[in-house]
């Protein structure tokens, strides 16, 4: 696995942390929903970056009042095909107003990419293989845009509007 | 008696193809190698998936062929033989 | 009608490139097939029994002239001179090559035409009445929406990886001719005792393997509210829809299971969050699409045409024309045409490249350029003044595009079937092609009245066979083609559901059992009654001894 962050690939400082495994002192661990849910309160209080897993079948609602404290949100797509994490990051983005990072898990594909970012993912976990060059040029085939997504690209409406 | 013929589809234009028995891929089910053996079988299967793997069909199978060398199912037939009725100028068809 | 704009033309032309990349990848074996498979389909390209087919969307059903002529030279230049009209409002050509679908895709994307989102879990183009405009009974114009809707859509980067594919339909006339109450999503244009036009919002409904009637979660949405609503509904079947099970995994399935009345608390819910923001439709975008809409600058004519009278006295052929496949115009002089591509013997809704750029010429020549395409897998021109009515029916006559059988017995509606579905269980066409033979005589045709046959080659149902009068689903019994026969469905306002009338009959046996049930009917019927009230008013039963005991 490689880290595509800002259109390049990226030290990863996250360590996954298993449920029954102990917190590392330092560094940023990402827990799973049910360990965040179980020992929030201790984690709540401890220093420094801390991220959760959000499964795709949990409700964002699940983590709406933590997002304040959560510098990590990891969502998961267990197949290129199970879309469900594209509506989960657009909640959390335009309804929870989370500006923390929004990490993309399991398998991302590169023709997906530029969904995943307008979705507001801005971090990817992606399988080695495609250059860097390719990831990159994923997200300049299109420059038109038909919904508004929060992504802050104009849509063509708008464009339209705009121009008269 | 019945046989077994490996096809797929050409991958560069979709033409229903079936392997020779030098390991090319002919248009006409007529060409096809005909295996009688399980084991035979598998191995021309196998041929068939490098060929797929080499980007030159998809998605071979076997199919089962009668002791004319036409395929038993229906299916196959319409692939082999084209639309089971001339629809159009320029719709091959040519069922047995 | 909408035209595309700058915007997108580079739209479309991006996706060409795009396309084209993927697909020089694929040839050069940088992509793997099962890499390769999901980016072709979310082009309308799959691959079927003899060759690639391809799918390209005809939003809502509206085509320029110049858009068929586009059609006709892809049928001519890629294909082998012929395209096939589907029951979605579709064209697909049989025949077409990897290497050169990116050609044919930028010949299209020229015309801003496309095969985007015709296939994979993505929303589909968007369905519609194809007399919307012009049909008198009409509320509003669906069109504007529509078109609203397939920018929305496009390329949504939400809702491009839903559970299952997804469907919308709009209607703007009480009648419904766009079969919303079968959609995922069933729009229907009325007015609330305010006045005020909107939208009642079905879901839920839908064909295939569970063929169910669409639901109403939504009586009345305002009209600025719609996008901000669809966008709720496909968020909650985005997230809450099953993916487990790929035949349970469409909307009617996650509806079905938690009630309509929860689905329409969860979208509710979820639209309270979005009403007011982003998607709230802007006066000015829908007014520009309107425009885009505007009447077409019909001429002030007399309601009644000698021209049209004098024909109809004079030649038995055209009045049976004029009854069948002329329709009724909201505006004074003017007719709606219906173009018959079920001819005796025929594949329906099969045009050969001839024949379309024929009909965009006629549509040039009597109307305002404008062509659209029927779900029941016909062809329209509707804008025609009634004094061209006979030499239109000559020109459409010498084309073969004149049968004068629109709603009869040999309109079949049919899926491609097992010549050409690699999904198929049974053939189709054939079929279709028997049948027309057997009801030949339209003086007979005519007599046994309004009955739609629906045929579909396997339980995916394209051939929407539920929905037929009479419906004929291909099984497979042995190894040998078998169709079950199902009745009195309908897809119209009073949708419902056809019911299975005993045993599958064997390929051979089809044509006899169909024409048993005709007869039965006309046995049966009282006044003016048509076959799928017969079938109502009398149960299955005199149908089953028809067939079966009579067999
Ligand atoms: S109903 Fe079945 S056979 Fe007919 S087109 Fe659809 S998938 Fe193919």
């Amino acid at each position: 696995m490689s880290l595509l962050k800002d259109g390049a690939l990226a030290q990863d400082p996250w360590v996954a942390v298993a449920d029954d495994a102990p917190l590392p002192e330092d560094g940023a661990p990402i827990v799973s929903l049910a360990r965040w849910q179980r020992d929030r309160a201790a984690l709540r209080a401890r220093n420094g970056a801390l991220g959760v897993r959000l499964p795709n079948a949990a409700p964002v609602a699940a983590i709406a009042d933590d997002l304040d404290r959560l510098t990590l949100v990891a969502l998961e797509f267990p197949k290129f095909n199970d879309g469900r994490a594209f509506s989960q990051a657009r909640q959390l983005r335009e309804r929870y107003r989370y500006t923390g990072e929004l990490r993309a898990t399991g398998q991302v594909l590169r023709d997906q990419l530029l969904f995943m970012t307008r979705c507001g993912f801005d971090a990817f976990e992606v399988a080695k293989g495609d250059p860097v060059s390719a990831w990159a040029n994923a997200l300049t085939d299109f420059t038109v845009f038909y919904q508004p997504t929060g992504d802050g690209r104009p849509t063509a409406a708008a464009l339209r509007r705009a121009g008269g | 008696m019945t046989g077994q013929i490996a096809t797929a589809n050409r991958l560069v234009d979709g033409a229903v193809v079936f392997r020779r028995a030098d390991g090319g891929w002919g248009l006409r089910v007529e060409e096809a190698v005909v295996i009688a053996d399980e084991a035979a079988a598998e191995t021309l299967l196998a041929a068939a998936k490098r060929d797929a793997a080499a980007a030159l069909v998809v998605e071979p199978y076997l199919v089962e062929v009668d002791a004319a060398g036409a395929p038993t199912s229906y299916r196959e037939r319409i692939r082999a033989y084209g639309p089971s009725r001339a629809f159009h100028a320029d719709v091959p068809t040519r069922h047995p | 009608m909408y035209q595309y704009d700058t915007i997108d033309q580079t739209f479309v032309q991006q996706r060409v490139a795009q396309f084209r990349d993927q697909v020089s990848r694929r040839l050069a074996g940088e992509l793997a097939e099962d890499e390769f498979k999901p980016l072709r389909l979310l082009n309308g390209l799959y691959l079927q029994l003899h060759a690639y087919m391809l799918r390209v969307a005809i939003p809502y059903g509206v085509l320029s002239a110049r858009q068929l002529r586009a059609l006709a030279h892809v049928a001519r230049r890629y294909d082998r001179g012929y395209g096939h009209f589907t029951t979605r409002q579709n064209i697909q050509f049989n025949w077409i090559k990897l290497a050169e679908a990116p050609d044919a895709l930028a010949d299209l994307a020229a015309v801003g035409i496309h095969g985007i989102q015709t296939s994979g879990n993505t929303i589909r183009n968007v369905t519609t009445d194809e007399l919307a405009g012009v049909a008198p009974d009409e509320i509003e114009d669906p069109r504007p929406w529509c078109e609203l809707i397939r920018q929305w859509s496009t390329l949504h980067p939400e809702f491009s990886f839903l559970p299952r594919k997804f469907k919308i339909a709009v209607t703007g006339s009480p009648h419904d001719r766009a079969a919303v109450r079968v959609h995922d999503i069933g729009l229907r244009m009325h007015r609330n005792p305010a006045g005020e036009v909107g939208f009642e919002v079905l879901v839920g409904g839908g064909l295939g393997r569970t063929p169910l009637i669409g639901k109403t979660i939504k009586p009345f949405l305002p009209k600025r509210d719609l996008l901000s609503y669809l966008e709720a509904v496909l968020r909650t079947y985005n997230l809450a829809g099953r993916r487990d099970n790929i035949y349970k995994a469409r909307i009617k399935i996650l509806v079905h299971d938690i009630g309509a009345d929860a689905m329409a608390e969860r979208v509710e819910a979820e639209w309270a969050q979005l009403r007011d923001g982003a998607l709230v439709v802007a006066d000015a975008d829908i007014a520009r699409l309107a425009a885009a809409f505007a009447p077409a600058p019909y001429a002030p004519r007399s309601p009644r045409s000698e021209a049209v009278e004098h024909a109809r006295l004079t030649d038995a052929a055209f009045g049976r024309w004029l009854k069948r496949n002329v329709f009724a115009h909201k505006v004074a002089g003017y007719a709606a045409v219906k173009l018959s591509l079920k001819p005796i013997d025929g594949p329906p809704g099969d045009a050969t490249a001839d024949q379309m750029d024929a009909v965009a010429d006629l549509a040039e020549r009597y109307g305002f350029g404008e062509i659209r395409v029927s779900h029941e897998q016909n062809l329209v021109l509707p804008d025609v003044a009634l004094d061209d009515l006979p030499a239109l029916w000559r020109a459409l006559d010498a084309l073969g595009l004149a049968t004068p059988n629109i709603g009869l017995v040999s309109d079949i509606i049919a899926c491609p079937g097992l010549d050409y579905c690699g999904l198929a269980t049974a053939r189709s066409i054939p079929v279709a092609q028997h049948l027309t033979r057997r009801f030949e005589d339209i003086a007979r045709a005519h007599d046994i009245g309004k009955l739609h046959i629906n045929i579909s080659g396997c339980i995916n149902a394209c051939g929407h066979h539920h929905v037929g009068h009479i419906g004929l689903l291909g099984v497979d019994k042995n190894g040998a083609e078998h169709y079950q026969i199902t009745l009195g469905g309908r897809a119209d306002e009073h949708a419902a559901l056809g019911k299975l009338l005993g045993p599958a009959v064997p390929y051979d046996g089809v044509v006899d059992a169909v024409e048993r049930i005709v007869e039965t009917y006309v046995r049966l019927r009282q006044d003016g009654e048509i076959f799928v009230d017969t079938v109502k008013r009398v149960g299955p039963t005199p149908f089953k001894e028809a067939v079966y005991v009579a067999a």
